[in-house]
């Protein structure tokens, strides 16, 4: 277990170090409760002939760990508040981003670029390849995400992103790549009996090769 | 202390008059309904057993012909599974083991068992509505089995049945008539469910022995006390949404369409403001179980009486306000997250406190091994994992990565196998002699556990490892992923750990069967324990007792000093002498 699958994204530091401390919080948890329980079962067996304590309990006790895991706690919570933010809710928007729209259908993924003047939501938009998309690394992408039927998940494993895509809305998501790579993006959600097989490539490439793709795309389309 | 003469608050008729189908069918007598429940629900959870082993079967061996048993089931496509049915098979197992096994177990069986017997009555407040409850359960288990032969199949949008994949019968082939099925089945077991809360809940307020205050109460009844509430409030919220559901699939509206205007989230709003309680529902009753359970065979007082309610009541109230964890990536407001997984975290808290008091009931006890007490002893030990790796899955950030993928699915049967199901082991073999007046054979019982438990966390334990690899949860397929494509051996030690873990549960069903006939003789009280159900014959009589008892004590002085032997039941009165030392416990709190 210990760490997940490696990751290329500028989300995976903060999660994966996230996941990491409560591994940590948890492990000394785990092995402090498991300790004591396996003690307590070798060191009081019951022995012929004697009774056990007749205690019905303590105040401090319960006091202290009332109060210790609920500090401990509460504090783990407040940890999570910044990464989450950064994730789902500032979600960056700038000149800079590069915008695309996903829709996902039974059992596709259909990623949109902006053609050649860098507008969404104009007539020369270009729909890449089923099921296969590209991103420029170090590059902040903004996506739209929608669904055309039933509700799927958009998740990237090594990108540290998912999403449900909803039909009826659009959902915003963005990451930005650190590492050139082919990754993959699978359905997260049941969505019918091809669920298991929904599944599309991503590209994580420099931008220069990013751009020969578009213009690929945008050759091809016409 | 002046105590009010017993008053019996139906006296019902005589066994020996009533005929048979009145005493063992469409009895209204708590112990036979309780008894039906037990034997309906075991059949549930070897049916709902083997399916699983049709899904680890195909998780192990993709698309490969079953030998026998694919021939049976998967006839028509050749022994080999599809690729509509592996989807079915996720729905059934878990729609069946929890709204079929371990909700009807723990309240069904066990609440209607014990409430009565453990607070000295005669029966429940309402023992027609009772019987009622069990018989409403019944046709829903036929109903939602019917879907396996209808057109398309039965339901299979997951046991969550997420709209719109479940509003569109055109989504899906089990989307059609065994979609309806489904949720026709599931409104029926709700109703079954609530008649069951509003009796436990009325039983218990109004027809405690005289001396029984609620503080006297065992952890049993007080857990089943209050997962009677939370059912009476959540499951109504359940039962709308799936008619709405059903609205939306047959006569057109679009609750949760959005072309019709509707939301889809809204659905999961609604289910989960139910199915998250529902895992208290799940799981409160085994705590309770445990606790009684630890208390006797460690034959000490249990630790902290007094939180130990509170913290049941704390776990109750915030399980209604953490249902959005399961819903952070939903495309619910993110800055919901924020509150949700503050609440869920504080959720911990009255788990840590029982778990804290559990163990501190254990030290300096003098613990016994037998069967039950390991099969509790084993709730808290894997409860503790269940618990604990809830809190990764509810660090919002870190759930980005979690959400939906086997982390959760080790979660959540870390919870309900390794906590509900082994507070069930314990719960049958401990009141085995109360309810079928023979012994369980204790020596097959503990190579029972020790098989089940190690076999259980070499299935489950390995799902965390799939988790940390992004391995989404119900996909029937995982080798056409190349991020996914090592993990094959893996799946296919799990899938053997599982079969072991079938077979094991084997011997708990002969143990069980041989027992009825051949066990050893019980006792009043074979296990030397405090409450009310071990001063009445094994098994009680019709009305439970020959004389209502008076309580004098709370459920938990063992070893104490006042007497020579290390129990002292709740309903034996002390002379003055002897009452010297502590009869009224030192106050825990």
């Amino acid at each position: 277990m210990g760490e997940l699958t490696p990751g290329g994204s500028t989300f995976s530091g903060p999660i994966d170090s996230l996941f990491f401390i409560v591994l940590i919080v948890t492990g000394a948890a785990f092995v402090l409760v498991e300790g004591i329980l396996a003690y307590t079962l070798v060191r009081f067996r019951k022995r012929a002939g004697q009774k056990a304590a007749f205690i019905f309990g303590s105040r401090r006790l319960e006091l202290a760990w009332t109060v210790v895991p609920g500090f401990m706690l509460l504090g783990l919570a407040f940890y999570q508040y910044n990464t989450w933010v950064d994730a789902k809710i500032r979600i960056p928007d700038g000149p800079d981003a590069l915008y695309v729209d996903i829709s996902a259908n039974q059992f596709e993924w259909q990623a949109t670029y902006a053609g050649l003047d860098g507008r969404l939501d104009s007539a020369d938009d270009v729909k890449a390849p089923i099921n296969l998309m590209h991103f420029p690394v170090n590059r902040t992408v903004v996506v739209r995400l929608t669904s055309v039927d039933v509700i799927h998940s958009f998740f990237v494993p090594a990108l540290r992103v998912k999403q449900d895509a909803i039909p009826g809305r659009y959902m915003r998501l963005w990451f930005r790549a650190t590492e050139p790579g082919q990754y993959e993006l699978a359905c997260a959600e049941l969505c019918g009996l091809g669920h298991y097989r929904m599944r599309a490539q991503v590209i994580v490439e420099p931008q220069a090769d990013f751009d020969a793709w578009l213009a690929e795309v945008v050759e091809r389309s016409r | 202390m002046a105590v009010a003469q017993p008053v019996d608050h139906m006296p019902l008729a005589h066994e020996k008059e009533l005929p048979f189908i009145r005493r063992y069918i469409f009895s209204t007598d708590h112990k036979v309904i309780g008894r039906q429940f037990l034997f309906s629900s075991l059949f549930f959870f070897f049916f709902g057993g083997l399916i699983a082993m049709l899904i680890r079967t195909q998780l192990a061996w993709p698309w490969r012909e079953v030998p026998v048993l694919g021939r049976i089931l998967y006839g028509a496509s050749g022994n080999i599974l599809s690729p509509e049915q592996y989807p079915a098979l996720v729905t059934m197992h878990g729609t069946i083991m929890i709204f079929f096994f371990i909700i009807p177990v723990l309240s069904g069986a066990f609440g209607n068992f014990l409430i009565p017997l453990m607070i000295g009555a005669r029966d429940m407040a309402f023992p027609r509505l009772n019987m009622l409850s069990y018989w409403v359960m019944v046709p829903a288990f036929f109903i939602m089995l019917a879907g396996f032969w209808v057109e398309g199949g039965t339901a299979a949008a997951g046991w969550t049945s997420y709209a719109p994949l479940s509003a569109l019968p055109e989504m899906l082939p089990g989307s059609g008539t065994g979609q309806n099925l489904w949720i026709l089945s599931l409104i029926l077991v709700g109703s079954a469910s609530i008649m069951g809360a509003i009796n436990y809940i009325t039983t218990i307020v109004i027809m405690r022995a005289p001396g029984m205050h609620m503080f006297r109460l065992p952890m049993t009844v007080w857990s089943l006390l209050i997962t009677a509430i939370l059912v009476l409030m959540g499951t109504p919220v359940l039962t709308s949404a799936l008619l709405l559901l059903l609205f939306d699939r047959t006569i057109g509206t679009s609750f949760f369409l959005p072309a019709g205007g509707g939301n889809p989230i809204l659905w999961q709003h609604l289910f989960w403001f139910y199915s998250h309680p529902a895992v208290y529902i799940m799981i409160l009753p085994a705590m309770g179980i445990a606790s009684d359970v630890i208390s006797c065979f460690a034959r000490k007082p249990l630790f902290g009486y007094k939180p130990m309610v509170f913290s049941i009541i704390g776990i109750a109230g915030l399980g209604f306000i953490v249902w959005g964890h399961h819903m952070f990536i939903s495309g619910m407001n993110p800055v919901l997250g924020i509150t949700f997984m503050t609440s869920t975290m504080m959720v911990a808290l009255p788990s840590a406190v029982k778990t804290f008091n559990w163990l501190a009931t254990l030290w300096g006890g003098q613990i016994q091994l037998t069967a039950p007490m390991l099969n509790a002893l084993a709730f808290v030990s894997t409860f503790v994992i269940g618990g604990l790796s809830g809190l990764f899955a509810a660090a919002t950030p870190v759930d980005i990565f979690l959400h939906d993928t086997y982390w959760i699915v080790g979660h959540i049967h870390y919870v309900l196998f390794g906590g509900s199901l082994f507070g069930v082991f314990a719960a049958v073999q401990y009141w085995y002699p109360k309810m079928f007046g023979r012994m369980m054979s204790d020596r097959w019982g503990r190579i029972h556990f020790i098989l089940t438990f190690v076999c259980f966390n070499l299935v489950f334990f390995p799902m965390f490892i799939l988790g940390a690899y992004g391995m989404p949860r119900r996909i029937a397929d995982y080798s056409g992923y190349t991020y996914l494509a090592p993990l094959q051996g893996i799946n296919q030690f799990m899938t053997l750990a599982a079969y072991l873990l079938a077979l094991a549960q084997v011997i708990l069903l002969v143990n069980f069967f041989v027992s009825l006939a051949r066990g050893k003789k019980a006792a009043e009280n074979p296990w030397q324990a405090n409450t009310l159900e071990w001063s009445t014959s094994s098994p009680p009589p019709r009305e439970n007792f020959h004389a209502l008892p008076v309580v004098y004590r709370g459920a938990y002085e063992y070893s104490s000093p006042a007497v020579a032997e290390d129990w002292l039941p709740q309903d034996r009165a002390l002379e003055q002498a002897e009452r010297q030392p502590a009869v009224e416990p030192a106050p825990a709190d």
